[in-house]
């Protein structure tokens, strides 16, 4: 039997020497992405803004009627909604944003969301109601501070407990390569004006888990050949241990890959943007742990007196046995 | 490497059966086959937005609580110096910033005023700390402010009882199964499975239900009380509509010598008879009735008003005392909004009053079409990706994809065992799994590969390939954990459920992915003795 083998063995590739071009490329995106989220901002969900997001389906049509529920949904006084095609063309979510004086009054959100609801059914009989989600501006802040309370708590732990198990080096790139990964993901929310909302903040965190899998992996074996190849040249290292650990990147990418697509494809619409966000992590995470981790352990000065040599129980035993002819 | 003691292939295989087993009620449940009762079915819980229902955030007024203390005290104040021996005379008692402050008219009676007040003060929390503190300024000026230790302990009372007021009044709506819980200092979590309009629900719940009975106080002539003038020791209280006091918007009562509507042994929809009017129907226990038999019979042909929520309902005239017990609020109520005041007050009074701060409703069609979706994306996502390694790793991928389908069995039965709750972001934590999970055995298998290539023997290089692939699985893993434990401490609703999966999925893609896969090698191994293998 053949078994399928997507990277060649002894694959020699010299990323590190691509290393300026895609740090330039990389900080550009950066910047970029940095700048989409402060000019045209991320498309803030009511978990992190207040307000309101109902959806309906309407039974007995094949699309919505959104012209007609714009109508009747603004003659009530609350201001304009955001109505969009969610899902089927029969289905619709409508956002409102926080009414006057909710601020003091939490319930004055509640009866809007009542009015809504009541009005849009005594319309249009057949309109099902599949989820209203009313978030007051008291719950929403702490809402978006606990969520990026979780986010940057992690990233610390994590780049931390990197340090520990590995050199200060090493944390300092993890932790700059996760950095790269989530500016670069709300630069793409910022863009896509996808809904950024608590599940994305969890699929954030996914990613982040994602992302120092494989920074960890190629750190792991970047550990080992240090002590095994003392008199190296850092960049030779580097590109031998991305090479070495290329093909479990290839195939672990793809395992998570095939598992996403699935989702994307076929799962509920309510995670597609979650499914989203993780997917495109795949990628960024796997350039970063790659291209951003690895060569920045140059400019680090790391170097091979940072690990002592230890031979394992096997190797001591090869080179008895070789020793003893 | 091939020796594995019996006691750990016993452990493995029970562990792995145990959670299996955990694992077929919910699968036979989502697969709609009903298991035979009498066996132990342990069941994963649906979260809302997989099951359907509406979840509310309620949100108590910590400040009011405060005010009201301070209410209660300066009437226990005045009641306690008036009435006991030696009378202590005060004027001007005010409550402000705060605090409670009062001018003793003879400075001399500072000692006495102190120790007749000290008693309205109790211990409060560990500490021994008082739940009011008393200072006595300019010699005869006391101030009494509440203290945290005392407000904390009735905010803690105040959201007991409010807790148990909601529960009484959600199962009064007939609901099943409902999960009320407390969130933080001051807030109530309630979730209501296959609740599909939770309008009338927060209705109910928005509704404090504090009935009282005050006197009209007639010497405030309406142009004042319009204005906002009104006598000392009188307030004034905003009418529902003007048809509840005779057309005026609002109507001066006595602040204090009302009864409140908190001993109440019953209440119910009525009609009334002469009018066929919806009305409510309340019945007191022995002290309410005693005391509301005093008031009206001192009180005869003046009129009360009937207080809700700080609004007046109506203001009947007493026209004889009422000495049974019972009385008939009335004041425009449809035969709903009467049998929903009903509720109310036959639940209790709330405490302190509650806003939804955070309401979401999702309707059990939708629920259930993203169960299904979920499922079905699950199902073609890992059967492709079993596709995809077992053409990769040949036999060894046969044995990865075992541990992966175990590893499935095995969260679930886990969760099923512990009773959590699946939510949507749990079946993406799931995915997240089904990858590390993988990583594991991809990560084992190159390694496997490589130090075939670099000329080792068959079982060493097994060997080595699970030995040099665990420290970074480990470190993978570990990382994982300290992300998912962060999450479920900082993160609310999606996050956590998500966070709960990640936590258990870890360890047991670990356990199946490494251990598991590892026995089975050993035992293939032990039997085959291939001198070569295929990867």
């Amino acid at each position: 039997m053949k078994l399928l083998k997507l990277v060649p063995d002894n694959t020699n590739i010299h990323f590190l020497k691509w290393r300026v071009p895609f740090y330039t490329v990389s900080l550009l995106l950066m910047a970029a992405s940095l700048a989409l989220v402060f000019t045209k901002g991320l498309n803030l969900g009511v978990d992190f803004v207040g307000g309101q997001m109902i959806r309906f389906t309407f039974e007995h049509s094949a699309t919505a009627p959104i012209a007609p529920l714009r109508d009747e949904i603004s003659a009530l006084g609350y201001g304009e909604p955001t109505i969009q095609e969610f899902g089927k063309p029969n289905q619709v979510s409508v956002r409102m944003r926080l009414p006057e004086g909710s601020e003091k009054d939490p319930s004055i959100a509640e009866q809007m969301s009542a009015k809504i609801v009541a009005t849009v059914r005594a319309k249009h009989p057949d309109a099902r109601l599949d989820g209203n989600d009313t978030v007051s501006g008291k719950v929403s802040g702490e809402l978006f501070s606990s969520g990026m309370l979780a986010l940057g708590l992690a990233m610390g732990a994590i780049s931390i407990y990197i340090w520990i198990r590995f050199e200060w080096q090493f944390g300092i790139g993890a932790l700059l390569s996760l950095i790269h990964d989530v500016t670069l993901t709300l630069g793409f929310f910022a863009l896509t004006q996808l809904e950024f909302d608590l599940n994305i903040v969890a699929a954030l965190l996914t990613l982040i888990g994602y992302s120092l899998n494989d920074t960890i992996v190629v750190y792991d074996r970047i550990r080992e050949n240090l002590k095994k190849y003392r008199r190296m040249p850092m960049p030779e290292l580097l590109d031998l241990s991305v090479n070495e650990t290329l093909a479990r990147t290839i195939v672990t990418s793809l395992s998570m890959l095939i598992t996403l697509i699935a989702l994307l494809l076929f799962g509920p619409e309510v995670i597609f943007g979650f499914t989203a966000a993780i997917t495109l992590g795949i990628f960024v995470g796997t350039y970063s742990s790659i291209y951003m981790a690895a060569p920045i352990l140059i400019w680090l000065k790391v170097n091979a007196t940072s690990f002592v040599p230890q031979e394992s129980d096997i190797d001591r035993q090869e080179r008895l046995a070789r020793e003893r002819g | 490497m091939l020796d594995f003691p019996r006691w750990k292939r016993v452990t493995y295989w029970l562990v792995t059966l145990i959670a299996v087993l955990a694992a077929v009620p919910s699968l036979s449940s989502l697969a709609g086959v009903q298991l035979p009762s009498g066996v132990p079915h342990p069941m994963v819980n649906l979260g809302l937005d997989l099951a359907g229902g509406s979840r509310l955030l309620l949100e108590a007024d910590a400040s009011q609580v405060r005010r009201q203390r301070l209410e209660s005290m300066e009437e226990s104040v005045r009641g306690r110096l008036g009435n006991n021996e030696p009378r202590i005379r005060i004027g001007d008692i005010s409550s402000r910033d705060g605090n409670l402050s009062f001018v003793l008219d003879n400075p001399a009676q500072v000692d006495a005023a102190r120790e007749q007040i000290l008693p309205l003060t109790t211990g409060a929390g560990l500490t021994g700390q008082r739940d009011w503190d008393i200072k006595v300024v300019d010699g005869n000026r006391f101030i009494l402010t509440p203290t945290d230790a005392g407000i904390n302990q009735a905010v803690d009372h105040a959201m007991e009882t409010a807790i148990e007021v909601v529960r009484k009044r959600i199962d009064a709506l007939g609901t099943r199964e409902p999960d009320i819980r407390r969130l933080g200092s001051n807030r109530i979590d309630v979730q209501v499975p296959g609740l599909k309009d939770p309008e009338q629900l927060i209705k109910l719940l928005g509704q404090t239900a504090k009935l009282e009975f005050k006197l009209v106080d007639e010497t405030a002539p309406p142009s004042d009380v319009a204005q906002g003038i009104v006598p000392p020791g009188s307030e004034i209280v905003p009418c529902v509509d003007a048809k509840a006091c005779r057309g005026q918007g609002a109507i001066a009562v006595k602040r204090l010598g009302g009864i409140k509507g908190d001993q109440l042994t019953n209440a119910v929809q009525t009609n009334d008879q002469r009018t066929n009017e919806a009305v409510v129907s309340i019945t007191f226990d022995q002290q309410g009735g005693a005391k509301f038999a005093k008031l009206t019979t001192e009180n005869v042909n003046k009129p009360f008003a009937i207080i809700l929520d700080g609004k007046v309902l109506s203001a009947p005239n007493i026209n004889e005392p009422i000495l049974g017990g019972s009385a008939q609020i009335s004041g425009s109520f449809t035969v709903d909004s009467a049998n929903q005041l009903a509720i109310a007050l036959r639940s209790g009074a709330l405490p302190v009053d509650l806003k939804v701060v955070e309401q979401r409703t999702v309707g059990p069609d939708l629920g259930a079409d993203s169960i299904k979706k979920g499922a079905l994306a699950m199902l073609i996502g890992t059967t492709a990706l079993m596709t995809f390694i077992l053409i990769t790793y040949g036999r060894f991928g046969a044995y990865a994809c075992a541990a992966l389908i175990v590893n499935l069995l095995m969260i679930l039965g886990i969760m099923a065992i512990a009773n959590t709750t699946l939510t949507l972001p749990g079946i993406a934590g799931f995915v997240l799994t089904i990858g590390a999970a993988v990583d594991a055995n991809v990560l084992i298998n190159e390694r496997i590969r490589e130090e075939r290539h670099r000329g080792r023997r068959v079982v060493q290089a097994v060997e080595m390939g699970y030995k040099e692939a665990s420290r970074a699985i480990f470190d993978a893993n570990i990382t994982n954990v300290i992300a998912a434990v962060l999450m479920f401490a900082f993160g609310t609703g999606p996050i956590r459920g998500f966070a709960v999966v990640l936590m258990i999925g870890i360890a047991t893609s670990v356990f199946t992915a490494v251990n598991m896969t590892r026995m089975w090698v050993a035992m293939w191994l032990r039997k085959a003795r291939p001198s070569d293998i295929v990867l």
